[in-house]
């Protein structure tokens, strides 16, 4: 594994303490699972990346000719599932969060570093029924299982993928109710909730949504399987069921689940931001409380994923104007981001330019979700590509940008070496390229009327252009996407080692050595100073971790 | 595991045996064990909650029809299992209090008791099963519900399939809710393994806390299980 790096002199870290595999498989130490989450959502990145591949080759050409529609009905609905539930959702809370949230806090571990490592198992569980689930026929429901589609007609292996999310959920579960525990019970001495990273407020807000949502659509997916294999009538209307049920169920979840992938990227953009222009961050508590703010009007948004599908003018009237509410935290952000950049000394490292990235697409895909939260525009463009590139901005363009920037701004500390800072910005500027060249044609297909889903467009051969455009720019992500891989392997080896604050950063968890060691500080730190206290670190007065007692 | 073995580094003085390294003292430790579980039970509400929304909304749809098939429920039953969840929930406070104030046969004569009255409720719920698989209440192939009067209305008969989803919400909730039941009588196995070998005492008995709370919350589920699913319109 990493370890392969050790050199005689190394000094004891978290990664070189033990040794085998056996002392990875049964780790209860934060910082291992990080890493073990981190392998494995990477292998599914992968996975869901081959799936849109696919789908972007199909797309090269209006006929139907590389793939079949069962089989393209199957990839966008696996890509979808692996994205959100195998990557998506664990990626940054799972990989950055795990790494992260006890060390920001000060505490040496989370409060509960068994469940945590069975978090990790129940994913991997999730993970491999999925991988079987694809590898013996897949699923062609598309990721939402509408019902009774799902439950009564699709003849693919709608059961165990949805066994297999429900599994993930779980893990997902487990994770969110480690952080809040462990934020509200474990933080250094001193480290009071108004000196708290935002990172940690964001975290906070995401395992809030976690633990409400997530069992949600667990006991739907319980249902849907049931109602397949036992052939109940709760979601069909055939037998009296409800499919509308089915979706206010499964959005809400899912919904709030948008916001799962995307706090937790605010989180690592903020703390991007206040370091690369050496600021306090702008508005504090505003950023902190936007934070909560989106969890709580997040799960009052669902049903504007249901305004074609039947539900009362009025009901849709309600969840209009709360879609547009959940805009303001939002826009709070952003306002506090670029007032923190705002005669700040801005240093263009790789990681900053990843935040900029986010930032940008961020207020794209936030802007366009207002057009889909009014009801006027979205009955036009319901079901069209106008609604795939709104959440692939945000999803891509906002969470994957924001994990990126993490993982380049915090793997010194994790891997011990320096990744080559030229190299990372030419990914991150071929990243943001190749991302806009991909999605932007899709909002002028969507709004020309392209329907999402569909694998054959000869009848509408004018498309073919943009779609060119689309895949060309996926091909360029893909390339984008390989190149941190490829120099995050080769830096584990190769790069050099890195200081403990290579960033000259504030924040506990660069107080500490890097890698640190297993229990993260040698002495409990006590917290005596604000978050982001750039002012104080570049005048000179370096922060000292105090011994406690 | 080898990391709960290790002392924490500054914390060699005294050493409580069940304080775990990466806490620094037993009450942070009691803390984020209870609030951990805490937590946990609001996960299950929202967990059983879809099933309560799901039934409700059918309950107000097709109220005539959930009210026969409802009435096809022996309520003696279900009240005898109420009875006995709420004595349970009684045993599983004496077995912390027993812990509280060191009296090992109290402490491990009420788990046992508990686990009596866990298994208790799980056979009438058998018995419950069985009636309801004779009478072809068991939503599928042989289901059959016909032509059973709407009650208080015994001109119109029920609609079969409407009657069917009501059994079909009947068997996920309840099936769930004994899932939950004979987890918890593993977790109070274990519990009672750990009792007997005297790992509890007055200082420490976290894991009967938590575990108690989580009998006391599948007890309160049944209790909002009993009168939604045996007594609205009720007339049998």
């Amino acid at each position: 594994m990493a370890t392969a790096t050790i050199q005689p002199v190394e000094r004891e870290n978290y990664l070189n303490k033990h040794y085998g595999v056996g002392s990875w498989l049964f780790t209860t130490d934060h910082k291992r699972i990080a890493l073990l989450y981190l392998i494995s959502i990477t292998f599914f990145f992968f996975i869901g990346g081959l799936f849109a591949l696919l789908i972007r080759l199909e797309l090269l050409t209006p006929a139907g000719d590389l793939v079949q529609a069962d089989t393209y009905n199957k990839l966008f609905t696996m890509h979808g599932q692996v994205m959100v539930f195998f990557f998506l959702i664990p990626s940054i809370p799972a990989v950055l969060g795990n790494f992260l949230v006890p060390m920001m806090i000060g505490a040496k571990d989370l409060a509960f570093p068994r469940i945590n490592l069975l978090s990790w198992y129940l994913y991997i569980i999730a993970g491999l029924m999925m991988v079987h689930c694809m590898l013996t026929g897949g699923v062609d429901t598309g990721w939402t299982f509408y019902t009774p589609f799902s439950t009564a007609f699709s003849n693919t292996k709608v059961i165990e993928a949805g066994l297999a999310i429900f599994v993930s959920g779980f893990s997902s579960i487990l994770t969110g109710l480690n952080f809040v525990v462990t934020i509200h019970r474990m933080r250094a001495p001193g480290m009071t909730w108004s000196r708290l990273p935002l990172f940690i407020w964001a975290h906070y807000a995401t395992s809030i949504i976690q633990i409400l949502g997530t069992p949600v659509i667990a006991i739907t997916l319980v249902l849907v399987v049931a109602e397949r294999a036992l052939h109940l009538g709760i979601f069909d209307p055939k037998l009296g069921g409800d499919p509308l049920l089915f979706q206010h169920l499964f959005w809400f979840y899912s919904h709030p689940a948008v916001y799962i992938m995307i706090l937790p990227s605010m989180g690592v953009v903020t703390e991007i931001i206040a370091c690369f222009s050496r600021k306090r961050i702008f508005g504090y508590s505003f950023v902190a409380f936007s934070s909560i703010a989106i969890a709580v009007f997040g799960f009052l948004v669902w049903a504007h994923h249901m305004f074609v599908a039947g539900i009362s003018v009025y009901a849709a009237l309600i969840f209009s104007i709360l879609s547009y509410a959940v805009a303001v935290p939002s826009a709070v952000k952003v306002f506090n981001w670029t007032a923190t950049l705002y005669k700040g000394s801005i240093h263009y490292d790789a990681p900053m330019l990843y935040a900029f990235g986010f930032v940008g697409l961020f207020t794209m895909g936030g802007l366009t979700g207002l057009f889909l939260a009014a009801l006027g525009i979205d009955v036009h463009v319901t079901d069209t590509y106008f609604v795939i590139a709104h959440f692939h901005y945000i999803m891509v363009g906002g969470a994957l940008m924001g994990y990126l920037g993490g993982m380049h701004f915090w793997w010194p500390k994790i891997s011990g070496r320096l990744y080559p800072e030229g190299w990372a910005r030419l990914a991150a500027l071929i990243v943001f390229l190749g991302f806009n060249l991909t999605f932007f044609p899709q909002f002028i297909l969507g709004y020309l009327g392209m329907p999402r889903r569909y694998f054959d467009y000869s009848h509408m051969p004018e498309f073919q252009v943009l779609n060119v455009l689309s895949t060309a720019g996926a091909t360029v992500l893909g390339v984008g996407y390989l190149l941190p891989m490829i120099y995050f392997l080769w830096s584990m080896r190769y790069g050099k080692p890195a200081p403990d604050n290579p960033w000259n950063a504030a924040g506990l968890e660069w107080m500490t050595s890097s890698p640190p060691t297993t229990f993260n500080f040698e002495t409990e730190p006590v917290v005596t100073w604000e978050a982001y206290n750039y002012d104080e670190l570049d005048g000179g007065h370096k922060q000292e971790v105090k011994v406690a007692g | 595991m080898p990391d709960s073995t290790v002392v924490g580094l500054h914390h060699e003085e005294e050493h409580h045996p069940e304080l775990l390294h990466h806490f620094a003292e037993p009450e942070q430790q009691r803390d984020a064990a209870s609030f951990g579980m805490w937590i946990f039970l609001g996960t299950e509400v929202m967990f059983f909650g879809g099933l309560f929304l799901a039934y409700l909304i059918y309950r107000r749809l097709y109220f005539g029809d959930f009210g026969a098939a409802s009435s096809s429920i022996k309520a003696g039953l279900g009240a005898a299992n109420t009875a006995v969840l709420i004595c349970s929930s009684l045993t599983v406070v004496l077995a912390i209090w027993g812990a509280q104030t060191a009296r090992r046969s109290l402490m491990i004569g009420s788990l046992i008791l508990t686990m009596l009255f866990g298994l208790t409720f799980l056979g009438i719920k058998g018995i419950e099963y069985k009636e309801k698989f004779d009478e072809h209440h068991v939503p599928g192939a042989s289901f059959s519900f016909d032509h059973v009067p709407i009650p208080g209305h015994p001109d119109q008969y029920a609609n079969p399939r409407h009657a069917e989803i009501f059994f079909a919400l009947y068997f996920i909730m309840t099936g769930l809710h004994a899932l939950h039941m004979i987890v918890g009588l593993g977790i109070f196995t274990w519990l009672l393994i750990m009792a007997w070998k005297g790992r509890f005492t007055p200082e420490y008995h976290t894991p009967l806390e938590i575990g108690g709370l989580y009998w006391h919350f599948v007890d309160i589920i049944w209790i909002y299980l009993f009168p939604l699913l045996y007594l609205i319109d009720r007339h049998r």
